[in-house]
This record gives structure tokens, C-alpha cells and sequence, in this order.
């Protein structure tokens, strides 16, 4: 049967298992759209503005395992999804999206609506396409998804001409191959580098596991444990990585770096073996390079070369996917205790209580963080904003699960918080989903409760709003002599009235006891619920290490030194 | 790939190759060998390429062609011509006050021309850039290409797709 391009696409789509689409159609997109209509299969979710659609198909990525999908027209429509594909691409998330473009003899002559958006996204995806036959299509869309989801994940955009998605009609051929000789994503990795690695392990007496993102994009979180298990060695976990390994686990001494706890970024500082698997030495873990870990060797687990000796030197490289290099490597490393050491970190843990919440007449974001681990009992799925409050909810929740926690780390996106959790529950329906909002991010793509409220997607928002931007207030306050410029919001909407305009059912909160029963009546009330936390205006996240700086300069609770004292 | 980078070139030549659909680029690029790795290996990355060589430490011929608008009087342009014979370049344009010449040859054959022809005036100068290729198997062995002294000036051999 003859097919449009539109109609190719669809096909193509369901080929490639694709069950949700999040998108905004405009006019050069449009028989895309017409087509799609026909395609009950392909579920679309309209939102409201075209961020918005690329978040939540990185959402829906980071929740489900699965390739998020995502649509938009041409121009100011694809523009919009530059900021949702560079926060993709910085966490390597697989998300595929398909852009309209003006007609093919339209391009280059500023037609309506026309911009060159595979010229402004090729810094900011993985690869992208600019489809000029139909016959391309299909091709291009098995390649793209391959990509997406292969080696390192990334964004892959795919750029189609009005006149190509509603021209000539062709006969639909799903290619069998796909035929990209320049990408060949590292499988099974070099047995000398696993030997080398495997001996530096058996060798090292104050060894810790860096776990980054890697271990969940390859789904290694049970060799994760059992390599941890096996030779008795703490796990940290980046911010990407957290979820890894369950907060429960004995061996998890938690998240390192910037806005990690202490003994996390101490017990890296004094090992003498850092295994980083699926991990980038991130300038937030890093601190000064010169500093970090420096009497420490270096396994340097990853499926991308380019992340080798970028910040760090590694003693050891090991270039593969790191579920199978796990898999190699585990059988060679020795059963171990490290006993003195173990207990060293557990010193490090009693001497730097770093989740330590003080007592206070106001409410603190930490505390309603608390209870809503509580409440959920560690099993929900958490989506942040960007912030002092991302901190909080990274610091103080207690995950139990792979990918409970979704967060723009890489690139910071403020405005996550909204559209990444519509799509995290999308795509795991069966969870709790908490979004974790600050006050500013939330004001960025609320427009997209509207998106909730028409597709009933049963997100609890629980905004922790202290009338500012609150992480750039506190570098003001710590690093500019408190000069409070630009960074205080003082014409915040009420957001209750907010969430009521839209339908929904808003609760306010400003004292602590109040907090577990807002969330309960949250939980319990159907379909999308905010809740508007009022907490401390001028709470700093600890511990933290300035920028450029290393865990000597470690700024910690003040209060907290009591508790030890 | 390169600015986002912050790698600098030093120059690029591409063209189509011996295969249909595939060119051939080469760059300079300027930096230390940590560099040169992350260049290679960010090269390597971008789908499009289907293989990258660092021919920098090989033994490699480069060359790169040169045009040049030299000014002459009715003095000067024997010597410019003798000049231009003695390095075993071509003129390739004569006008009234000036002469166009050609030349191909390694980066410093290039650069001793010009030099020597500065004092007679030169306009104008376009370059190519280099292009390099490795020796073939049973070449004279002996020596590295050249070492540097304290910048190192890799060569990078690069197939792409069109």
C-alpha cells in the first residue's frame, strides 16, 4: 500500500515500539499530525509549550528504559525543544524528535516560520537528520532510534520538509539493517583492561565505587551490588547515579561532590581506589581536579572513550558496556573485607552527620522532603526542579529503586520539575510520582498543568517555596556579600489559586505538623494535586564545597556540630 | 565539534576521495598530546565519520598549494621570476604591476617563498591548508617527520560521509 511521509513516520514509529508521543503541532508539521490522528496506537499528549514536549519524552526516557518521543513544527516550535534536547544530551537520555520543516524549495529563503534547527541543535544531539526524500524516512528513523539507545543514549532529531511528509507516496519498507559504518557502540570490553582493573581491585585496601548514570542506562545495578558485596566496598553514588543501589543497603555511603554529604567526598579523599563505573568526574563531584582523590587510583569504567582522561587520568580505562564489563570483571575480583577501612567510613559517618535537620519554628524544605520519604516509603518516583531544592530531595529522600529519582543534573534545566514528571508518570502509571518544584522552575513551564488536567496525569506537585531563586541567593550570600540582586521573588502568584484556576486541587502548608497530612490528602485525592510548602526563606543547602574548591574548604551545618560535640 | 570543544585549527582541507559518497579531511590542530587524544577520540564520536588517523609522529609527505600576488616593475619581475624558477613554482598570471605564482610544497617550502618574495610586495596570498598522506610500506625508514619544539602541530587524517 502507498503511504504519505506522514504516514511512514507513523508506521515507523510503531515499528519501533513507540506507544507515546508528546508534542505541539504548527504548519509545517501538520500532515504529520493529520496522519497521526489515524494511529490510535500512538498515543499523543499535546502540551503546551514545545519544552514541555522534549522534557517529558526525556522524562518518560529516565522512567521507563524506553526511547521518548517528542514532536514540534517548524521555527519557534523547534527552537523550543533546543533547551529539553541539551538537558537530554548532558544526562544521556535517548529521546528521538521529529520537527516539521518549510517545504523543500522553501528552505533558505526565511520562509514562515523556517530556521535552520538542524544547524542549531547539532552541538546538542547526538546526531541529527534533515530528511529530503521519503524514501529516507524510514531509514532515518531505524537509525535514529539505534542511536538514541546504543552506546552513550543522546537526542537524535529528525527534521522533515512539509512538501516530504505530504508529497509523493511511496511503498512502506521497513528497513531489515541499519547501515552506519562510522558508529560502532563498544559491547564486550578488552580483557587486559579488565585484568589490570581486576588486580588494582584485588590490591587496594581503601577502595570506594563512583556509580554514575551509567549503571542504570545499562541496567547493572544488580552486578552493581554484587561486585560491592563481593569485595566489601563502598558505594557512592553520583546525583545521576542515586537509585543505583537502595539507601538502605550498608554499603551506600551516598552522594559525593558539591552538595553530597561529607563523609561521601571524605571517603573519596582518602581512598586509594576509586572505581568509577558509568560515571564522568563531573566538575560538582570533582571539585579542584589537582585535589580530588589524591591518593587514589583510578578504574575508569565507560562505554564513551572521549570521557578517558577528559578530567581524569585513569590508571585503568575500561571501554565497554558496563553491565557485560561488570560481568567479566566480577569472577576475577577476590572476596574481600577491608574491615579498618569500613570502619573508617563509618567514623567519617558519625563525625559528619550531613543529613542532619535542625530544629526550627519555621518550616524547612528538608523536613517536608523527610516526610514525604516517609510517607511514600522510599518507593516513589521523584522528579526535581533545578536548585536548592533538587539538593534537598536529592539529599533527604530514602530511595529504594533504579530510576526513582529524575533530575536535570548535566545541565541544571530549571522548569524540569513540571513536564519531566508528566512524563515519568506516563510512562509508569502503577508508581507515585512526586515532582520536587522550586518556586522559580515551577513558574517556568507551569503552563503544562493544563496538560495534566487534560490527560489526567496523576502528578503530585509539592512546591518548596521560599519566594526566591534560592541556590543563586545563597552563592549571594556566601560568595557576594550578600548583595540579594535579581534573585528575590516577590511577585509570586498564590499558588493554590493557581492550581485551582487550572482545575486542580491546591493545599497550602506552613507549619510542620501540618506537612504529613497535606501529603496523605495529596496521595489520597485523585488526579493532580500541588502543594504549596512555605518554608524558610534563607536555608542554605549543606554541606557544600565552593566551586573550584576541594572537601578541605567544605563549608557543613553549623548546627550539626552539636549533635557530635 | 571544534568550537564547542575549544580545539584550535590550524587549517582544514576536505575533498571528495578515491570512493563515491566519501571525503577526505585533513586538519592541523594545535596542542599538547592530551589534546590530540581528546580530538581523536571526539572525531571518532560524530557518526558520520567512519575512521580517524593522528598521522603527526608518522612518516608522512604533506603539502599544500599556495596562490600569490606578487607586485613587479619592469625591474623587478626577472628577479621575482628567478625566485619563483629557483623554488620550482609557476607563474600563473602576469598584469602589468603584478604577477600571479603558484606553488606546491610542504608548509615551510611555502612559507620560505613568501618570505623571500615579501620585499618585493605581496598582496595577496591564499592557501590551501595541508593535505598528508602516510608513506608507503617500503619507504626509507630514519627520523620522525619533524619534531616540534614546544607546540606540537598533529596532522589528522579524516574520512567522512557526504
Amino acid at each position: 500500500m502507498e503511504m504519505t511521509g506522514a504516514e511512514i513516520i507513523c508506521e515507523s514509529l510503531l515499528r519501533e515500539g513507540v506507544d507515546t508521543i508528546f508534542g505541539l503541532p504548527g504548519g509545517a508539521v501538520l500532515p504529520f499530525y493529520g496522519a497521526l490522528s489515524g494511529y490510535p496506537k500512538l498515543r499523543h499528549i499535546l502540551v503546551r509549550h514545545e519544552q514541555a514536549a522534549a522534557m517529558a519524552a526525556d522524562g518518560y526516557a529516565r522512567a521507563t528504559g524506553k526511547v521518548g518521543v517528542c514532536s514540534a513544527t517548524s521555527g519557534p516550535g523547534a527552537t523550543n525543544l533546543v533547551t529539553g534536547l541539551m538537558a537530554a544530551q548532558m544526562d544521556s537520555v535517548p529521546i528521538v524528535c521529529i520537527t516539521g520543516q518549510v517545504p523543500r524549495a522553501a528552505i533558505g529563503r526565511d520562509a514562515f516560520q523556517e530556521t535552520d534547527i538542524t544547524g542549531i541543535t547539532l552541538p546538542v544531539t547526538k546526531h541529527n537528520y534533515l530528511v529530503m526524500d521519503v524514501r529516507d524516512i524510514a531509514p532515518a528513523i531505524k537509525e535514529a532510534f539505534y542511536i538514541a539507545r546504543t552506546g552513550r543514549p543522546g537526542p537524535v532529531l529528525i527534521d522533515v520538509p512539509k512538501d516530504v511528509l505530504a508529497g509523493e507516496k511511496i511503498e512502506f519498507e521497513w528497513p531489515a539493517e541499519v547501515d552506519l559504518p562510522g558508529y560502532n557502540p563498544p559491547g564486550e570490553p578488552d580483557a587486559r583492561q579488565v585484568r589490570v582493573a581486576a588486580h588494582l581491585i584485588n590490591q587496594a585496601e581503601r577502595p570506594v565505587i563512583l556509580a554514575g548514570h551509567g549503571v542504570l542506562i545499562s541496567r547493572a545495578w544488580d552486578e552493581l551490588r554484587e561486585l560491592a558485596e563481593k569485595a566489601q566496598i563502598p558505594v557512592i553514588t553520583t546525583l545521576l547515579g542515586i537509585g543505583a543501589m537502595s539507601t538502605e543497603h550498608v554499603l551506600n555511603m551516598g552522594m559525593p561532590g558539591m552538595h553530597g554529604m561529607a563523609y561521601a567526598s571524605l571517603a573519596i579523599d582518602r581512598s586509594d581506589l576509586v572505581i568509577a563505573l558509568g560515571a564522568r568526574f563531573d566538575d560538582r563531584v570533582t571539585g579542584r581536579l589537582s585535589d580530588f582523590a589524591p591518593g587514589a587510583k583510578i578504574i575508569h569504567v565507560d562505554v564513551d572513550a572521549t570521557e578517558f582522561n577528559k578530567n581524569i587520568v585513569a590508571d585503568a580505562p575500561v571501554l565497554g558496556d558496563l553491565k557485560d564489563s561488570l560481568r567479566a570483571l566480577i569472577p576475577m575480583v577476590q572476596p574481600n573485607v577491608h574491615l579498618d577501612w569500613i570502619k573508617e567510613t563509618d567514623t567519617l559517618r558519625a563525625e559528619h552527620p550531613s543529613l542532619f535537620i535542625r530544629k526550627s519554628d519555621v518550616l524547612l524544605p528538608q523536613q517536608v522532603m523527610k516526610q514525604i520519604s516517609d510517607e511514600t516509603n522510599g518507593e516513589a518516583i521523584i522528579v526535581t526542579g533545578v536548585g536548592q531544592h533538587q539538593m534537598w530531595a536529592a539529599q533527604h529522600y530514602g530511595y529504594k529503586e533504579p530510576n526513582s529519582l529524575i533530575t536535570s543534573g548535566g545541565s541544571g534545566a530549571m522548569g524540569f520539575e513540571v513536564p519531566a514528571a508528566l512524563g515519568a508518570k506516563v510512562g509508569r502509571p502503577e508508581k507515585t510520582v512526586w515532582s520536587i518544584a522550586g518556586d522559580g522552575g515551577f513558574q517556568m513551564t507551569l503552563c503544562d498543568l493544563a496538560t495534566a488536567v487534560e490527560n489526567k496525569i496523576d502528578v503530585k506537585y509539592a512546591i518548596l517555596n521560599n519566594g526566591s531563586l534560592g541556590m543563586v541567593r545563597q552563592w549571594q550570600d556566601f560568595f557576594y556579600d550578600k548583595d540579594f540582586f535579581a534573585t528575590i521573588y516577590s511577585g509570586n502568584p498564590d499558588f493554590v489559586k493557581l492550581a485551582e484556576a487550572y482545575g486542580i486541587r491546591g493545599i497550602r502548608v506552613t507549619k510542620q505538623e501540618d506537612v504529613a497530612g497535606a501529603i496523605q490528602e495529596a496521595m489520597e485525592t485523585p488526579g493532580p494535586v500541588v502543594v504549596d510548602f512555605v518554608v524558610k526563606e534563607d536555608e542554605f543547602v549543606y554541606p557544600m564545597i565552593p566551586a573550584g574548591e576541594s572537601v578541605h574548604e567544605m563549608l557543613e551545618e553549623p548546627e550539626a556540630e552539636s549533635i557530635i560535640s | 565539534m571544534f568550537r564547542r570543544r575549544g580545539f584550535n585549527i590550524s587549517s582544514l582541507a576536505v575533498g571528495n576521495s578515491e570512493i563515491p559518497n566519501l571525503s577526505r579531511m585533513t586538519f592541523v590542530v594545535e596542542g599538547d598530546s592530551r589534546t590530540v587524544e581528546q580530538v581523536t577520540k571526539h572525531l571518532h564520536k560524530l557518526i558520520d565519520v567512519i575512521r580517524v588517523s593522528d598521522i603527526s609522529d608518522d612518516n608522512a609527505v604533506a603539502r599544500e598549494l599556495a596562490l600569490m600576488r606578487i607586485h613587479t616593475t619592469s625591474q623587478t619581475r626577472s628577479d621575482v621570476m628567478q625566485i619563483v624558477d629557483l623554488f620550482r613554482a609557476n607563474v600563473i598570471d602576469v598584469a602589468n604591476d603584478s604577477l600571479i605564482v603558484e606553488v606546491v610544497g610542504d608548509e615551510e617550502k611555502v612559507d620560505a617563498l613568501q618570505n623571500l618574495l615579501a620585499p618585493y610586495g605581496v598582496m595577496e596570498v591564499m592557501r590551501t591548508g595541508i593535505v598528508a598522506m602516510t608513506r608507503g610500506m617500503n619507504a626509507n625508514g630514519g627520523g620522525s617527520g619533524r619534531n616540534g619544539g614546544s607546540s606540537r602541530r598533529p596532522t589528522f587524517n579524516e574520512s567522512g560521509s557526504v
